[in-house]
């Protein structure tokens, strides 16, 4: 039961097979038996997950029927849910209990959804492995002594593991696609501003949005449905109508223009992970789709434009950690300023202060034009990258990452590790909505196709996905070590 | 634009953050690293280009000036390290 889609379990939760209580209770299990091998859980809140489902099923037992009703799910630790405590994988939120629920949570309760916990994750969402988490990483299912990939890597790993049946994450730079091909499941980021991010602890105001990480395309879409909308409490979130994101799933890709970025299968890539993903593309003009060579020139530039952008963004949101409001305090502080140093020194991890460092740098006097102003020019390009190859094909398909999870502890440097967005970060820099979706294997190791379409069309990139989906089982496969009754 | 270890020395002084003198040496060296990856932006040239802040073609919304959320101060004070008589209490600032 527990490795069933969200689509298949509300079916099985309408029929009464099964009620949520029994299934939370299955979850919980698998959290227990599997949480200390893994660390994808840093709070487990069994008793009110447990209540929430007796209401799901009361709720049901009423006639309620909603798709989400009495489904259980884990939160990535970077949305604050009222009472339960929000770590953000920071040492300096250790010991934060938020005062009110983020909307993204919110919008799950309203929808009857059960929450299991909350999920681990790279400091502040600054990581590409989840190696910088203060709780510890996160286990690879396929392999535990690999990363699973960051920032969202506990709820990539949780589902991978089937301990919930779908899962939260946020994406500044390919922290929700990048950790769903390294575990072998599906992630979504929409387009900026198409989810609410109040109550989304702040990392890049200008890239960061929220999205789904679960088993399916089809569950993308469940999520997406109960997730996207506009939030007058968020003022970047969009007033662009939600449309019902199941409506196009079954769409013909009969005719289907597919833009495949030269720039995406050029040096870096992995040799198993091309294969794979040429493969894939296989599946696709079985199905009608043409496939068309693009380019995306600017594309070398994204990486070093995002690492002026983030990091400017990143020091002046986590400026508001000074030890006064919440959050961690520094012990006997001599004065002030002595305070406000040793709280953030003590309280940050290694990375965020050196993105801190970073980002003050860029925006310093003398500097801003170089590199701020620079980066959000050459970002102007890659959008324009972007329109030019929309007007000759309706999606861009090509690898989500250079190559397959790697060691843990094999990348001690921060410019390696940087380099495992190449192919993501561009499409944050432009808004753009993207999708990471299992497509095969490489010595072992799950491979993640990367899907692009133009800003807010979330429906045609989840047809194309569902569609590959329903003439593929790579979705399906699960690590061994972590089959249902193995 | 070099970046030694002055430079690091100002800019943790402006982001409010202590480096120790057994840390300077390795912070340095990766910001140097770091700062050398973006100079690669350096190499297009882009005087005619006009900067994008944002993704969306949107202007934010204005709302008007209502009270919309209710006094929760001493519940939102149980966050804090220090408090007294509803004032969030530091080090002594003037002497």
């Amino acid at each position: 039961m527990i490795e069933k889609t969200v689509a298949e379990l509300s079916a099985s939760l309408s029929r009464g097979d099964i009620s949520s209580v029994e299934l939370t209770q299955a979850y919980l299990d698998r959290i227990n038996q599997y949480n200390s091998t893994l660390n994808a859980f840093v709070t487990v809140c069994e008793e009110s997950a447990l209540t929430q489902a007796a209401h799901a099923d009361a709720a049901r037992a009423d006639g309620l029927t909603s798709p989400l009703l009495g489904i259980p799910l884990a939160h990535k630790d970077i949305f604050c849910t009222s009472g339960i405590k929000t770590s953000c994988g920071s040492k300096m939120l250790n010991n934060f209990i938020a005062p009110y629920d983020a909307t993204v949570v919110s919008r799950f309760n309203d929808a009857g959804a059960v929450m299991l916990g909350k999920t681990n994750m790279d400091e502040f969402a600054m990581g590409s492995s989840n190696e910088t988490s203060y709780f510890g990483p996160v286990k690879n299912p396929w392999d535990t002594d690999r990363v699973p990939g960051g920032s969202s890597g506990g709820s990539a790993a949780a589902i991978a593991a089937d301990l919930c049946a779908m899962a939260t994450g946020t994406d500044t730079g390919g922290s929700i696609r990048q950790p769903a091909a390294f575990c072998g499941i599906t992630g979504l980021k929409p387009s900026y501003g198409r989810i609410s991010r109040w109550g989304m602890i702040a990392f890049a105001s200008s890239l960061d949005q929220a999205g789904p990480i679960c088993k399916s395309a089809e569950d993308a879409a469940l999520m997406l449905n109960a997730m996207a909308g506009l939030d007058t409490k968020d003022s970047t979130c969009a007033d662009v109508p939600v449309e019902d994101y199941m409506a196009d799933l079954n769409n013909s890709l009969q005719g289907l223009r597919i833009g495949i970025p030269r720039q995406h299968f050029a040096e870096g890539l992995s040799p198993e992970v091309e294969q794979a993903v040429r493969e894939a593309l296989g599946v696709y003009e079985k199905l009608g789709a043409r496939l068309i060579d693009i380019d995306l020139p600017n594309n070398h530039l994204s990486v070093s434009a995002y690492y002026v952008v983030a990091p400017a963004e990143a020091s002046a949101n986590l400026s508001r950690f000074d030890g006064v409001r919440y959050g961690y305090r520094c012990a006997n502080p001599v004065d002030l300023e002595d305070m406000y140093k040793r709280s953030r020194s003590e309280g940050f991890g290694d990375e965020v202060k050196r993105r801190i460092i970073v980002g003050t740098y860029a925006l310093s006097a003398g500097f801003y034009d170089a590199y701020y102003r620079k980066a959000q020019k050459i970002r102007r390009l890659i959008k324009q990258d972007f329109n030019a190859a929309f007007q000759q094909v309706d999606i861009i398909i090509g690898p989500t990452s250079p190559h397959t999870a790697f060691m843990l502890g094999a990348k001690t440097d921060p410019v390696a590790m940087y380099l495992e967005d190449i192919y993501t970060i561009a499409v944050n820099l432009a808004g753009l909505p993207g999708m990471s979706v299992p497509a095969g294997l490489a010595n072992g190791l799950p491979v993640g196709m990367h899907l692009v379409a133009s800003d807010f069309a979330e429906s045609r990139l989840l047809n194309v996905a569902h569609q590959f989906q329903l003439n593929t089982d790579w979705h399906r496969l699960r690590a061994t070590a972590f089959e249902e009754g193995h | 634009m070099a970046f030694d270890k002055t430079e690091v020395e100002k800019v943790a002084q402006l982001a409010r953050l202590h480096i120790s003198d057994i840390e300077k040496d390795e912070v340095t060296g990766r910001i140097k690293d770091i700062l050398a990856l973006i100079d690669e932006m350096q190499s297009v040239d882009t005087d005619a280009v006009a900067p994008l802040a944002h993704p969306l073609d949107m202007t934010q919304r204005l709302r008007e000036d209502d009270v919309t959320e209710s006094n929760r101060r001493d519940e939102l004070q149980q966050l804090a390290p220090e408090v007294e008589a509803g004032l969030y209490l530091v080090p002594k600032v003037i002497e």
